[in-house]
């Protein structure tokens, strides 16, 4: 089939003895937008944390099974038996709510990756980051003259988009987006999606949502959970107009969710 | 009709009554300001901050010995009490469950509530009986001790408000956990441990009673944290009891600057947690 | 290679980040029960002495060696308490007003500053006062009732105490008074309640577990308060016959004798006043915050 960047094997994850996902497969198209959608409580927000290891960040988190980040046909990386710092930093994330650091400028949020790591740019690199990151998710015009103001100044929908571009600024091969648009206005919505779908040929893109609107509009392939379990993927097209399984077609007629 | 109006006139005049009893209450305050400044600030030159006390009897002197030991003795505390403390509070508020972080919660808050002459008892037994005499490192101690409960707490409940997307943005930026911690979630609750600090050192520099068998004066001056050292409290408190005109009026003077200090801390404190 | 290298590094000092919090938080357990050991070692000798006999003896008497602590325990109980009987009416118009009528304002804020600014107030300063200001006042009301004129003692002590303490009751008073829902005072206004009778009928039992807290806490600090109390009580080591008469609390002959005290019996007996003191006052201070923890859930 296509070319595959991330694939998952028998992934299971649990909480407190609590199983969230059950047994998932999944393969992740480079270059796609994959939209993983599911009533709340589906464990599709938990799936993705997987990806990037961040689901195991609370004490009573457990994950089984296997994930890999294929860079390219010779560069496996499993992403468990690696440094999950290694993992994050080539999967991105953002999350429901924006989340810029509080202390930090517009523009060292947008390098923040890299200040942080303590990886030293020369100014004129990060400059040419902060710029060309901005510029991707559209907010160069908009703040250009207030780089230096803190980001937490900015409006709901301006400070989600710099926060896309602080994952995009390191480079990663692909983000997860958790909900991106949940705590946001319709018309900043309108924005971040259309903005998502710029997004998709520089870097493979995973968006969870519970709104079947969303997934419809800007998805190339479409992942549907349900209890925890993998009920049906395939592009959106397909599964929009001929879903197989009779719980997907309740859950796209708004039956369930 | 009339039984409602009375029950309203009742009302007003109690809350009238109650008001008044607070204004009363800030009286003794007013009164204690009043008193030192205006004992005290007549008292206060340039020679009286920057010489040595000299003995009854002559005239001039100064109280600098006790300046430069209670600046001793804050930046002791401070240095013993600070990292240690932002490091309990770091643990306190990332991990609150659990047998440590119960245990250890338990100590700071009876830490708060020892009365300061038992710290002072303690610094002894710990530091001036093992050295054989008193020192000024001991009052550091002692007053180190009285102001970790405060680091600790404050370390704790502002960290605890810093939302947790934010730590899990910089996790996600495949930052390391300690990287985290050190240069964002701290740096986010700055000003409030700084509050936490300020409250301590206001506290602290006021404090005498752990200082008696610990730091317990030293009419010269003196750097050596291994000597005896005077402090501001001890100063007033030793010039306070003396029998000497004098010697009340230096301690006058010392307690305006000392007042003025401690307030002015507090005030600080004040407007910078508010914002 | 890098990489690796990279991935390495940051793991063990990821490690290492969390092994020194956790020694931390260790180490001040250690330094929690290291202090109260070493306190208690420290009283061993008097403790084997005179055991529990301590506290019912009321000689102190440095020469022969005999020390007895009731005369110490009586005056700390009755300055405490004393104080916090005059600070109480002040305590709870406090919270009314400044959680009730002034929660907001400019004149709020002015309240509550000098309401609470006498905590500021170092207490060796407020003993200096108090021996200056106070004491006169007090030895002029002895004259007129024909009392010996002391000027010092309990009742000047517990007074200084009443100042200080205030602050802290206060302070947690009106917090409590802050945390009754408006519904609750809605309601009572709906039925036609006045001001007073929703703060009476409603405010007031809604907050007294908290009211209560901040009184116990400010016992706690009331109990340990040393230096204004040993400047302005007297230092007289017989129990005190009325509240006019010189007494001593057990901070204030800890204060006083500590550096002067020779023989191992001696400092030992001070050493176990301290540990009295300690678990008097850690005893309180718990009861206190175990009310406000119940109050937050």
């Amino acid at each position: 089939m296509s070319d595959i960047v991330l694939k998952t094997e028998n992934l299971t994850a649990s909480y407190d003895e609590h199983i969230v996902v059950k047994n998932v497969n999944l393969s992740i198209i480079r270059n796609k937008i994959t939209a993983i959608m599911g009533p709340s409580g589906c464990g599709k927000t938990t799936l993705i944390r997987c990806f990037n290891r961040m689901h195991e960040l609370s004490p009573k988190a457990k994950v089984e099974g296997k994930v890999l980040l294929i860079e390219n046909s010779n560069e496996i990386i499993d992403v468990y038996s690696v440094d999950p710092m290694l993992v994050r930093r080539k999967i991105g994330m953002v999350f429901q709510k924006p989340n810029p650091f509080p202390t930090m400028s517009i523009y060292e949020n947008v390098i923040a990756g890299y200040i942080l790591n303590g990886i030293k740019l020369k100014k004129s690199e990060a400059d040419e980051i902060v710029e060309e990151s901005l510029k991707k998710v559209s907010l160069w015009d908009e703040v250009k003259d207030r780089l230096r103001k803190k980001g937490t100044f900015l409006s709901g929908g301006q400070q989600q988009r710099l926060c896309i571009a602080r994952a995009l600024a390191m480079k990663p091969d692909i983000i997860l987006l958790d909900e991106p648009t949940s705590a946001l206005d319709p018309v900043a919505t309108a924005k971040i999606e259309e903005l998502i779908e710029q997004l998709k040929d520089t870097v493979t893109i995973v968006i969870v949502t519970h709104n079947v609107g969303q997934a419809g509009r800007i998805s190339d392939y479409v992942a549907f959970m349900y209890l925890g379990e993998l009920v049906e993927y395939g592009p959106t097209d397909v599964i929009f107009t001929r879903p197989s399984h009779e719980k997907t077609e309740e859950f796209l007629t708004g039956k369930i969710g | 009709m009339k039984r409602y109006l009375f029950r309203i006139i009742k009302s007003k005049i109690i809350s009238v009554i109650l008001t008044l009893i607070v204004i009363l209450s800030t009286i003794p305050f007013l009164l204690v300001l009043y008193f030192i400044i205006k004992n005290g600030i007549s008292v206060i030159n340039w020679e009286f901050l920057t010489s040595l006390p000299k003995p009854v009897g002559e005239p001039g002197g100064g109280i600098l010995n006790a300046i430069v030991g209670t600046a001793m003795l804050v930046i002791m505390a401070l240095i013993l009490s600070v990292p240690f403390g932002i490091l309990v509070g770091v643990y306190l508020a990332e991990r609150s469950e659990g047998r440590i972080a119960f245990f250890s919660r338990l100590v700071s808050e009876i830490l708060q509530g020892v009365p300061s002459i038992v710290i002072g008892i303690i610094a002894y037994l710990w530091v001036v009986k093992p050295m054989g005499h008193f020192s000024a490192l001991s009052g550091g101690v002692a007053l180190g001790i009285m102001m970790l409960p405060l680091v600790i707490k404050s370390t704790e409940e502002i960290l605890k408000l810093i939302p947790r997307e934010i730590k899990e943005a910089s996790l996600a930026l495949g930052v390391p956990y300690y990287r985290t911690i050190l240069k964002v979630i701290i740096p986010a609750g700055l000003s409030g441990i700084l509050t936490g600090i300020l409250t301590g050192v206001a506290r602290i520099a006021g404090e005498t009673a752990p200082l008696l068998f610990t730091a317990f004066g030293n009419p010269f001056l003196n750097f050596d944290i291994l000597k005896p050292i005077s402090a501001m409290p001890l100063l007033i408190f030793t010039y306070a009891v003396s029998p000497y005109e004098e010697w009340w009026a230096k301690a006058w003077g010392a307690s305006c600057i000392l007042v003025l200090f401690v307030l002015s801390l507090n005030i600080i404190t004040r407007l910078l947690s508010r914002r | 290679m890098a990489n690796q290298f990279i991935k390495k590094l940051g793991l063990s000092k990821d490690t290492l980040f969390n092994l020194i919090l956790t020694i931390s938080a260790v180490l001040l357990i250690i330094l929690g029960v290291g202090f109260f050991l070493s306190l208690f070692n420290a009283s061993l000798v008097s403790l084997k002495k005179f055991g529990l006999s301590f506290f019912a003896k009321a000689e102190w008497d440095p020469v022969q060696e005999e020390f007895g602590a009731l005369p110490f325990i009586y005056g700390t109980l009755l300055t405490s308490f004393i104080a916090l009987a005059i600070s109480l009416p002040f305590s709870i118009a406090i919270s009314i007003v400044l959680g009730e009528y002034f929660q907001k304002g400019f004149f709020a804020e002015v309240l509550r500053y000098l309401t609470e600014l006498i905590a500021g107030v170092p207490s060796v300063v407020l003993g200096f006062w108090g021996l200056f200001f106070l004491v006169p006042i007090v030895r002029e009301v002895e004259m007129k009732f024909e009392i010996p004129p002391y000027g010092v003692g309990i009742l000047t002590a517990s007074l200084i105490l009443a100042f200080m303490i205030l602050p802290y009751s206060g302070s947690i008073g009106k917090d409590a008074m802050r945390l009754v829902p408006n519904e609750l005072k809605e309601a009572a206004y709906a039925l036609g309640a006045t001001r007073w009778e929703m703060i009476k009928k409603v405010m007031l039992p809604y907050a007294r577990s908290g009211i209560t807290a901040g009184i116990i806490l400010s016992l706690g600090r009331a109990l340990g308060e040393t230096m204004a109390v040993t400047m302005v009580i007297g230092n007289y080591h017989g129990i005190p016959e009325n509240i006019f008469s010189p007494g001593n609390t057990i901070a204030s002959v800890i204060a006083n004798e500590f550096t002067e005290a020779t023989g191992e019996v001696y400092l030992s007996s001070l050493m176990y006043l301290g540990l009295t003191l300690f678990i008097i006052t850690t005893v309180v201070n718990l009861i206190g915050r175990f009310i406000l923890k119940k109050l937050q859930h």
